[in-house]
């Protein structure tokens, strides 16, 4: 029998955890002299307050829902992606290529093939590692680690030595050409007679990346290949058992996995520089990983996790303008979550679980 | 290439191999105890930024050691608590501690010293000198052995001449020692460690802690010896091709000084020469850059040499009742 009833597993820990990350984030800025009650509602303004703020939230939500998809389609096959951010950077050369070189008549177009683009460039870059833990045993968290530094290397090459135009100092693209643009959140929701803000980034693949839920749920939840999947993560010898090729369903994860985190490009590459700079990901690979264990590795969940870290990205930034606490705050801040909703989720499941037992005992 | 320029190279290449190897076998007795650390990176970036804040405070090199080496081992009681004690992930834990470290250091960098994340610059007295060793001056005439000698054996600080004598100090504790044979073994089968009535949980924190400390002194080295004071995320990666160096080395000590040596040697071509032409083709700087992590997976591949970790590596240890 369970020792926890569902809800207190998928609601009441991961809360308790980010309560818990959120008192000692307090406490830092206590620590460096600053006022935490002030700065979150500085955060709330800032991130929540106007369609701005939401315009960036919702920009940098895009990003997290990517790469939180990605880890999280790898972590029902039981594999942990920690290379989102290469494949990230890959799917940003894909997307540059397809921007750059195809001359497409309307957005819309250049979305789709773009989206095609950075898909294939992410699945590659984590079809290596896929194949060398299926039939090498190579572990794929350190190939994933190293492909990381590799990707950097690569697209260092390429943007320095390839794609730079002559005469910019700059290692980055040109500008995508004028038709490749895509809407705005503004220019999506003007016609609808809603004002939103017109020099946020926020952009169309934020919808792109809402249908990229509704497509894992789907996948996870209501299909064979979905299926196969989490009976692979539940338990390998069980999933041999019942014919389903463990070769199979860790190349098809893993490359679902790389497509999603490449998809990203599509927000932060075609959305938002509209050409290709060095580290354009900006760590939103790693912050994926934050992304899907908080959310328990569901699309929904993923949903609310990203909007939340696209809320402390933004509210982030605002704080770094209008007080003494740096950016970095935020990682520290990713840190305490990933390390309580991750690494020390006994702490808070194993008291919760002998408070259940002992409520249920003493109803018996 | 003269036999100069040889020598400098040499020369950064030992300086640069330093951190690594540290680093390495931080990595080399945790995972030997079965306890995956990829928290490296972290342990060694909160070392630099502590030992070079108390450097530049206390004006006292020696304090600001200690204080990198304690920061470095309060990481590592974190990455013990929640992957020893809590029986948590230790892949995610190791991510979770190295982030920690990547925020930490800038933020207090930024409150205690407002100079955009990094320390003031150390003064002499702030940083590791040069230990010459004896009769370096009087043999550098000599040819060849000379300047073998006195540029590139001395003149290096003391945790260089630290980090290479910890290899066989590691090499004797590991293979020679009761400790070391049941470290190996808890890394290996820690069911059979706890039949023998001995802790698994304490030689598993005293791995992590003896890693911690040698995290410290890598941490240390990067930024009072290597390089005068802290700046954010300086260690660039560098936990990661200690990492790399590990598993290149098969978690074997006097491999990983090897490992280690390599991966130093690219790191100080790539520093000196920057586009290299081999027989017409030119090697670019980012393949030098990117040469460890490949090797590392080309190793894991198991195409040369299958690396197989310590088996019980990654996973926490449940005691049976």
């Amino acid at each position: 029998m369970e020792k926890m009833p569902k809800w207190a597993d998928v609601v009441l820990i991961p809360l308790i955890s980010l309560l818990l990350a959120a008192i000692i984030s307090a406490l830092v800025i206590l620590g460096i002299g600053e006022d935490p009650v002030a700065a979150v509602k500085l955060m709330i303004d800032g991130a929540l307050g106007s369609t701005y703020g939401w315009g960036y939230t919702l920009y940098y939500a895009t990003n997290f829902l990517f790469t939180g998809l990605a880890v999280s389609v790898a972590f029902h096959a039981r594999m942990f992606n920690i290379g989102g951010e290469g494949q990230a950077m890959l799917g940003g050369l894909g997307a540059a290529l397809v921007c750059l070189y195809i001359p497409w008549p309307h957005w819309s177009m250049a979305l789709a093939g773009g989206a095609i683009g950075a898909a294939i460039f992410g699945a590659a870059w984590a079809a290596i590692p896929a194949y060398l833990q299926a039939r090498r045993g190579s572990h794929i968290v350190i190939t994933t680690i190293m492909f990381n530094f590799i990707a950097a290397a690569v697209l260092n090459y390429v943007l320095v030595n390839l794609l730079r135009p002559a005469g910019s100092m700059d290692p980055a693209t040109a500008r995508f050409p004028e038709a490749v643009h895509l809407p705005s959140l503004h220019e999506v929701l003007a016609p609808l007679g809603i004002e939103f803000s017109k020099a946020a980034p926020a952009n169309v693949s934020f919808l792109v990346a809402l249908a990229a839920c509704v497509f894992v749920w789907l996948l996870i939840w209501r299909t064979k290949l979905g299926y196969e999947i989490r009976a692979y993560g539940k338990s390998e010898q069980g999933a041999l058992y019942a014919g389903i090729s463990p070769f199979k369903i860790t190349m098809i994860a893993m490359l679902l996995s790389g497509a999603l985190a490449g998809m990203m490009a599509t927000n932060n590459v075609m959305g938002e520089a509209e050409r290709l700079v060095l580290n354009s990901t900006e760590g939103a690979g790693f912050i994926g990983i934050a992304v899907a264990l908080m959310g328990r590795s569901h699309p929904f969940g993923v949903f609310l996790a990203a909007i939340l870290f696209g809320f402390l990205y933004q509210g982030g930034a605002e704080l770094a303008l209008w007080t003494k606490i740096p950016r970095e705050m935020i990682v520290v801040i990713q840190a305490l979550v990933i390390m309580f909703t991750g690494a020390l989720d006994n702490m808070v499941r194993m008291p919760l679980e002998k408070i259940f037992v002992a409520l249920r005992k003493g109803k018996a | 290439m003269d036999f100069l320029t040889l020598i400098q190279v040499l020369d950064s290449t030992i300086r640069l191999a330093t951190p690594l190897l540290l680093a390495c076998l931080a990595g080399l007795f945790s995972e030997r105890a079965g306890i995956f650390d990829i928290g490296l990176e972290g342990k060694m970036l909160a070392a630099a930024f502590f030992s070079a804040a108390v450097a530049a405070v206390t004006g006292n090199v020696w304090l600001g050691l200690l204080a990198g080496v304690a920061s470095s081992l309060v990481l590592s009681g974190i990455h013990g608590l929640a992957s020893i004690t809590f029986r948590g992930n230790q892949l995610i834990s190791g991510l979770a501690v190295t982030m920690l470290a990547q925020g930490f250091t800038v933020v207090i960098a930024q409150r205690w010293f407002q100079q955009g994340g990094r320390t003031p610059s150390l003064l002499t007295e702030g940083r590791f000198g040069p230990i010459n060793l004896p009769f370096a001056e009087a043999v550098s005439d000599v040819p060849v052995f000379g300047p073998i000698y006195s540029e590139l054996l001395s003149g290096h600080s003391i945790l260089v001449y630290l980090a290479f004598a910890a290899v066989p100090a590691t090499w004797w504790l590991l293979y020679r020692t009761r400790f070391g044979l049941r470290l190996r073994a808890v890394g290996e089968n820690p069911e059979a460690v706890d039949t023998a009535g001995i802790s698994v949980v304490g030689l598993r924190f005293a791995a992590v802690g003896i890693c911690g400390l040698l995290c410290g002194l890598a941490g240390a080295y990067l930024a009072t010896s290597l390089q005068a004071g802290f700046v954010k995320d300086m260690t660039a990666g560098r936990g990661y091709i200690a990492l790399a160096a590990l598993i290149f080395a098969k978690w074997r000590p006097w491999h990983a000084m090897g490992a280690c040596l390599l991966f130093g040697l690219l790191q100080a071509v790539a520093l000196r020469f920057q586009n290299i032409e081999l027989g017409g083709i030119t090697i670019p700087v980012q393949m030098m850059d990117a040469l460890p992590y490949i090797l590392t997976v080309v190793i894991l591949a198991g195409f040369v040499g299958k690396a197989i970790p310590p088996k019980a590596g990654g996973e926490p240890y449940v005691k049976e009742r």
